[in-house]
């Protein structure tokens, strides 16, 4: 409840609520939940078998969970015997982008631009700081990108747009919600999403049981090493013309973003802001140690070798062809979850109700009450969404005039639900 | 609604607080961002000057439905001149100021751009006030 950098989370009943329209899908709360209640939802896999043609869009932090031992061809091959018939990176379209990127930050006169990249991010910026909304660089992301610049050329050979199925295999949860419910795109390009941790099992028994090697098992696409690179930290910034910053960690972002509203930072040409701590690498779903797949991720990008200008050029002249005039995203809206009204009055009387209640409640954030602070309460209550007596310090005072010991013990039970309040010797303890 | 913040003379490390609450409660009732924007730079502004050049100060921050009244009192050297004081560029700033960043003579002139009034008032040896107004609703 208290890992929410967006406070979406309340505890009633027994169980975690998640407040909707506040949720930024960072995925902070799957990584510390003592019961693994919270599930990442994803597409079913049998689903790919409704397309003819049938492309996985790997991202480059999918092959850094492998050892090395396990060479390339052996995971696209595989990935086609799951059942793919085109393996393709994410990060194929990043030599087009960083030209793409470059020109929209010379041009844009609101600064810091800030990256589109991590979907986390966005929505942070869209309900936390609405004023930093406009500093959002209008480019689509790699993903997006590769992902038109595949069906572009499937649809050249004369493929119908409706046997095409992009299948993605996401490293976490905001990535997918960025696809079901996109910001800046009227509808996403790609079908349906796959959980790495899912389809991690999944090639790896396959490479248990020595896969035979195909002539066609390879990756339709060729990383440069600075795409191979792009998802971890400094991916970005290290690309970017001027002065750039790159930040990972969710609360990291947010002193940072705190700071650029203020305005107490000038200078800077470009954030890269990325919600989790090593950036994709240590999104939610990859199975293996973050710092452990940043390094192989470097690793394979430095074993590329040499990399021609010329190679880059040709990629991006490529992608001009096929997906010029695709490059932008449609501007974002603000969405504000801070506000206590839409009017202003009646917002000023709940904030004085909030002020007053704050004199009463311990300022402990203890979180007993099932909000994940003091402040989140009296905001609760003031919204009709909370009571004054599930703040536990305030029931011992109630309790010694009118509220009685039972109400008080029901009150408990209400939010924590029966059972917490039973014997268990086998709860869930963390650091244990 | 009446808020009132200590700022301590010299403590660039904490120089901002008083923004970043005021924001917040900007936020809360519903005031769109642009204007958000301009009360904070103004705010930032004003706190840093207190910072850099007095002793110490307190800032007074009025909200009213339909506008933000702040004053931002001082007990410090004061302005001999406030004509120059709002010329773009000038400063008084030492050199040790300057190299954190701070310094650079847009202060006053910044606040003037992001406010709808602005009074300033000084005494040389005892202090300065300054008060600055933005309407809430465009």
């Amino acid at each position: 409840m208290r890992v929410c950098p967006t406070e979406a989370l309340r505890v009633s009943g027994g169980k975690a609520q998640l407040i909707s329209n506040r949720c930024i899908d960072c995925g902070e709360c799957y990584r510390v939940c003592p019961t693994h209640a919270i599930t990442v939802e994803q597409d079913d896999f049998s689903r790919i078998f409704s397309y003819k043609h049938r492309i996985a869009l790997i991202p480059s932090v999918m092959l850094g969970q492998f050892n090395d031992e396990i060479p390339r061809d052996e995971i696209a091959q595989a990935l086609m015997n799951l059942g793919f018939t085109s393996i393709v990176e994410v990060e194929d379209s990043v030599e087009y982008l960083i030209g793409q990127l470059n020109r929209y930050i010379a041009s844009s006169s609101t600064k810091p631009v800030i990256s589109s990249f991590c979907p986390a991010v966005v929505r942070l910026i869209q309900v936390k700081f609405p004023s930093l909304v406009e500093n959002i660089a209008l480019v689509r992301p790699p993903l997006d990108l590769t992902a038109s610049y595949v069906k572009a050329n499937l649809i050249e050979q004369g493929i119908p747009e409706s046997e095409i199925g992009i299948f993605y295999v996401t490293p976490c949860a905001a990535k997918i919600v960025a696809i079901k419910r996109p910001e800046g795109e009227d509808k996403s390009e790609i079908e349906g999403v796959i959980n790495m941790d899912f389809i991690y099992n999944r090639i790896l028994r396959e490479v248990k049981h020595r896969v035979q090697i195909g002539e066609n098992a390879s990756f339709s696409s060729e990383l440069s090493p600075r795409s191979y690179t792009w998802a971890l930290t400094n991916g970005e910034a290290s690309h970017i013309e001027g002065r750039s910053l790159a930040i990972d960690g969710i609360w990291n972002v947010v002193e940072f973003l705190e700071k650029i509203e203020n305005d107490e930072i000038s200078g800077i040409d470009y954030l890269e802001l990325r919600a989790c701590d090593e950036s994709c690498a240590g999104g939610i779903l990859p199975p293996g140690n973050r710092f452990l797949a940043a390094e192989l991720i470097r690793k394979n990008a430095k074993g590329v070798g040499f990399w021609s200008v010329q190679r880059s050029m040709d990629k991006v002249k490529s992608y001009e062809q096929k997906v010029a005039g695709q490059t932008s995203l449609l501007p974002l809206q603000p969405r504000s979850m801070l506000k206590l009204d839409e009017d202003m009055a009646r917002a000023m009387l709940k904030m004085q109700r909030v002020n007053r209640i704050m004199c009463y409640l311990p300022g402990i954030d203890c979180g007993v009450c099932g909000a994940p602070s003091c402040l989140s309460l009296a905001e609760d209550i003031v919204q009709g969404k909370g009571a004054i007596s599930h703040c536990v310090f305030l029931q011992k005072i109630m309790e010694q005039n009118k509220l009685s010991p039972t109400h008080s013990f029901e009150i408990m039970k209400r939010i924590w639900g029966e059972n917490r309040f039973l014997k268990d010797c086998d709860k869930p303890i963390r650091n244990k | 609604m009446h808020f009132e913040y200590r700022v301590q003379g010299g403590d660039f490390v904490r120089a901002g607080q008083a923004s970043s609450q005021v924001k917040k409660i900007l936020k809360q009732l519903n005031v769109s961002p642009g204007i958000i924007k301009r009360v904070v730079v103004a705010l930032y502004e004003g706190e840093v000057n207190i910072v850099a050049h007095a002793f110490q100060g307190k800032i007074y921050v009025d909200i009213e439905t339909n506008k933000i009244r702040v004053v931002l009192d001082d007990v410090g050297p004061g302005i001999p001149d406030i004509e120059m004081a709002m010329r773009p560029g000038f400063s008084t700033a030492s050199p040790i100021v300057r190299e954190m960043g701070f310094g650079a003579g847009m202060g006053l002139p910044n606040i003037k751009a992001n406010t709808d009034k602005m009074k300033i008032s000084s005494v040389v040896g005892v202090g300065t006030r300054l008060e600055f107004e933005v309407a809430l609703k465009e």
